[in-house]
């Protein structure tokens, strides 16, 4: 029951890579609004050049926590270092740090040129054509200089905001969700061209979003958040392989957790009795080692067969399972199956062609290796960051830990 | 701004929706009476006026009176009056500068500062231009009396001499007029203010402008509607105002306003309405020449 | 320490705008004091000092000769005044709203000119006109009455249509889609929606016109409305009750402004 030491650290991981800039460091950074505490004690270090994420559901505090490094918003409690340098009681125009709002909050009375030489302008250069020339044609807005931002559209203001922004050089870039006002095809644009200029700019950029897709898109290391606490930190691919918490797990992409119990620790393999079945996983991929656990696997990593059918040795299975949906939407096809317990599993199936598509009502044994399982602590709650999803989230059941 | 709108403004991300606009005749039916009343009340007696200005001087009520095209009622006007208009402008001018000097951290205090008594502070700007404006300026005699708590601590910090005077100065007759149109000043500073986008402020600090900086930069052009507004809605008025000096002041400070009423009273109409009309005529010129400057959009 | 005395100046020139802001707020409501205090005052004297403090004027306040009568002409005036010019002006705030017309612009000119006219000039222009026209012997509750309708239009319309221009044209859509012919729509969507401005508009004329001066005595003839009252006292001795009316007139004007306040939160709270 009790969660493995060293396995669910909300520590960065990662290498540094060299770089001339400064690190980011947050510590023991605490926020409180009256009674409600929008922050809690977080702690964590972003190395200079990389792209960091802070990912989490509306209210979880990241915007909050952007605000206090960028000076908007003075915290209860704890410390910001850039390098050596403790910035904390700074007022903003004292920092070395930018920020792009939600908003974007260009100055509706100033020309674009005029927007992005502002905070030069602010800091005593003069001469500041050229640059605002070389920035504008970096976002890909030369030749727009004179106009105001009320003649441009939600992309070209969204990308003048980044250049009032960049031109300035800070040591930190802060992004407040910036693309979360732009359609769905032109976020995608950018997002490969954010992530082209941070790594052509070579500047540390920290991006608040909501949106999972586009904070495993564009980050180096992607921080999940929740209730003001960070969940789980690192790279995009560890987080989304090896879950820590079960908001970690259902807020990136899905997760199937089902109830179970740890049997057996033998070496390198923990053996977990689910509901009747033995389920093996590596013990590195769990954070529990004895007790109620949820035993997690990814929809996609989930292979399902007629009832029966020949499998290969070695993985896991869960049998006899009924299928009571199927959605096909072109690529894939998602398979929801209830199984004899009463919970229906996510199952994505890739539309290879390879085998017509199950029915309703179909007989099915489900099937994934070991080295895609993840135990998660029992006593976290299923349904951490299902909500937030839009509808086609996971559906589990009510089910609880024995 | 009701909850709906703010709603409609939320779900759309953009201001709400221009309304069907519909050609036709119904709108010349509703502007018909308001506009007619207005032409027959306003426009014409301003033709009037002019025409009236022109009436031979010597005629009287009871002698009737002959339009002969006496632009001489001009000439007299202006060499005879010629200081009245200019302290009238000055006076105008004095109390619109005092005014917006008071007026700005009024209502940059009550948009940005205020936080939960927004709406009281509010109320107490407003509540005094509801009560009679007469009776208030009496009491401003009153405040500025020679037994009265000002003049005895200016006297005693010798700003005022031991046997100087406030009221019947002009000092009174400027400090009457800078109060009575205060809130013509702040109430279009505090729509125009009130309009800022607070994250544009927070942009500028966080573009490395102090707050002074930011002040000037964003907040001081952002509300100049405001300004331009609240100065003409000052200036106006004030320039035809004649009770500030018949009340706090001498015949030493006399405005055209006075002369105009005078005149009026004792029956010389060609008199008064050419006075009046060149008021008219400075003041139209006077504002032109302004929103020329200022730029005119938002006014109207 | 440093952090402390950073903290300290942080809060001051936080606050420092408030407080002059506070301070020209006490100016302007400094002559207001004045006012409640004089209403107490037992003496009627030019020099306008307070000699004692008194309950007559209160209980009595129709002691003061001419006073009561002025009073009653200035709200019969009042009233009416709101009622032509609040009608007038709404049909015309709904037709430049609503309506495309040609001739727009210069409707827009008409409207303003008289809100930035002198009203000098405006009551000797209007004086001139009932002079010329033969009534300069009938100056009086009429012609009063026609000044007043005439500058409290503008007023209305710019302040109804303020209402009415942020005013989602969607709802009356969504009605007609529900069945709601023309005139339902209006009566059950459009108007309540602009009813608040509506009556902000009618409170905002009826001061105009209960405190007019200037253009009112160039047009009244015989007649006294009680600003002329006030005038005409204070050559004089200036009778206290005329405070007590200045008091009552800033008390009922903070109430109306309280309920305004008030019913507008509560009608959003419902809204919401």
């Amino acid at each position: 029951m009790r969660a493995r030491p060293g396995a669910a650290a909300a520590d960065s991981t990662q290498t540094e890579p060299a770089s001339s800039g400064a690190d980011l460091r947050l510590e023991a950074l605490t926020k409180r609004f009256g009674a409600f505490t929008a922050v809690r004690d977080l702690s964590l270090r972003v190395p200079a050049g990389s792209f960091f994420a802070l990912l989490g559901p509306s209210g979880c505090g990241k915007t909050t926590t952007l605000r206090m490094v960028a000076g908007l918003e003075e915290p209860s409690a704890g410390d910001i270092f850039l390098g050596d340098r403790r910035i904390t009681t700074l007022r903003p125009y004292k920092r070395p740090v930018n920020t792009v709002f939600q908003s974007y909050a260009l100055f509706p009375h100033l020309s674009v040129e005029e927007n992005v030489a502002f905070g030069l302008k602010r800091q005593g250069q003069r001469r500041v054509g050229e640059a605002v020339t070389r920035m504008l044609d970096l976002v890909e807005l030369s030749g727009y200089g004179r106009r105001r931002p009320a003649q441009l559209s939600g992309g070209q203001q969204q990308r003048v905001a980044l250049a009032r922004a960049l031109i300035n050089s800070p040591q930190v870039l802060l992004l407040d969700e910036p693309l979360g006002a732009l359609d769905l095809k032109l976020r995608r644009q950018m997002q490969i061209e954010l992530k082209r200029i941070q790594t052509e700019v070579g500047l540390t950029f920290i991006h608040v979003t909501h949106d999972q897709e586009e904070a495993m898109t564009m980050a180096d290391t992607v921080a999940v958040m929740n209730a003001g606490v960070i969940e789980q930190m690192g790279p995009p691919a560890e987080l989304y392989d090896n879950p820590a918490t079960t908001f970690v797990a259902n807020f990136l992409g899905q997760s199937n957790l089902v109830s179970g119990r740890v049997a057996h620790v033998s070496g390198s393999v923990l053996e977990v009795d689910v509901q009747g079945a033995t389920v093996l996983v590596p013990t590195v991929r769990a954070r529990v080692d004895s007790g109620a656990a949820w035993v997690g696997v990814r929809p996609e990593k989930v292979f399902i067969e007629r009832a029966g059918a020949e499998r290969d040795d070695g993985v896991n299975t869960l049998a006899k399972g009924t299928v009571s949906d199927v959605s096909f939407s072109g690529m894939s096809t998602q398979y929801l199956v209830r199984m004899p317990w009463g919970q229906e599993l996510t199952v994505f199936e890739q539309n290879t062609g390879a085998r017509r598509l199950l029915a309703v009502g179909a007989q099915v044994d489900l099937h994934w290796r070991p080295e895609h399982t993840f135990v998660l602590d029992a006593d976290e709650p299923e349904l951490a960051g299902v909500e937030q999803q839009d509808l086609a989230g996971s559906r589990v059941g009510s089910t609880k830990p024995a | 701004m009701t909850t709906v709108t703010e709603v409609a403004r939320e779900t759309t991300g953009q201001d709400v929706a221009e309304q069907p606009a519909r050609r036709g005749w119904l709108a010349y039916l509703l502007l018909l009476p308001g506009t007619a009343w207005l032409a027959l009340f306003f426009l014409v007696p301003m033709a009037t006026l002019v025409a009236t200005s022109l009436y031979d001087p010597t005629g009287t009520l009871e002698t009737g009176y002959r339009l002969t095209g006496a632009f001489s009622n001009y000439v007299d006007a202006i060499r005879t009056y010629g200081s009245e208009f200019w302290r009238s402008l000055l006076y105008a001018g004095l109390a619109t500068g005092f005014a917006l000097l008071l007026g700005y951290p009024l209502a940059y205090a009550i948009v940005f500062k205020s936080g939960r008594w927004k709406n009281v502070m509010l109320v107490m700007v407003i509540a005094p231009f509801f009560t009679s404006f007469l009776i208030r300026t009496l009491a401003w005699k009153a405040i500025l009396s020679d037994h009265g708590f000002v003049v005895s601590t200016l006297k005693s910090v010798h700003i005022l001499s031991s046997d100087g005077r406030l009221l019947a100065t002009s000092v009174a007759v400027v400090t009457g007029l800078t109060y009575n149109f205060l809130p013509f000043m702040v109430l279009p500073l505090y729509a125009s203010l009130e309009k800022v986008d607070p994250r544009l402020i927070e942009a500028a600090g966080d573009l490395y402008a102090p707050p002074l900086a930011g002040f000037w930069r964003v907040t001081v052009p952002l509300s100049m509607p405001g300004v331009v507004a609240g100065t003409l809605l000052t200036f106006i008025p004030a320039a035809g105002d004649y009770i500030n000096v018949e009340l706090l002041g001498t015949p030493q400070q006399t405005m055209i306003g006075n002369r105009i009423q005078g005149l009026f009273g004792a029956g010389d109409y060609p008199a008064a309405a050419a006075l009046s009309v060149t008021l008219m005529v400075l003041i139209v010129v006077m504002v032109m020449a302004y929103i020329w400057r200022a730029g005119t959009e938002e006014l109207l | 320490m440093t952090a402390s005395l950073v903290r300290l100046g942080r809060w001051v020139t936080d606050h420092v705008i408030l407080f002059i802001g506070l301070l020209v707020l006490l100016y302007t409501l400094l002559p207001v004091f004045v006012v409640v205090l004089m209403s107490f005052d037992n003496s009627a004297d030019l020099a306008y000092q307070f000699s004692g403090f008194t309950w007559s004027n209160w209980t009595a306040p129709c002691s003061s000769y001419g006073m009561c009568d002025a009073l009653t002409t200035s709200l019969k005036i009042g009233l009416l005044a709101t009622a032509g010019s609040t009608m007038l002006g709404t049909l015309m705030a709904f037709a430049m709203v609503r309506h495309r017309f040609f001739g727009r612009s210069i409707a827009n000119v008409t409207i303003f000119l008289p809100m930035a006219s002198p009203e000098i000039v405006m009551g000797s222009s209007l004086l001139a006109l009932f002079v010329s026209m033969g009534f300069a012997g009938q100056l009086g509750f009429g012609t009063i009455l026609i000044a007043h309708i005439m500058f409290c239009l503008s007023f209305v319309v710019v302040t109804v249509k303020a209402r009415l221009a942020g005013m989602d044209g969607r709802l009356e859509q969504a009605a007609m889609d529900l069945y709601a012919n023309q005139w339902q729509t209006f009566w059950r969507v459009t108007f309540p929606l602009v009813f608040p401005g509506i009556l902000g508009a009618a409170l905002l004329a009826f001061s105009l016109s209960f405190d007019d001066y200037i253009i009112t005595n160039l047009n009244a003839g015989q007649t006294q409305t009680f600003p002329m009252f006030v005038w005409g006292v204070s050559r004089k001795e200036i009778p206290p009750q005329i405070n007590v009316v200045g008091t009552a007139m800033f008390l009922i004007s903070l109430l109306v402004v309280f309920a305004a306040g008030l019913t507008h939160r509560r009608g959003s709270r419902a809204a919401a």
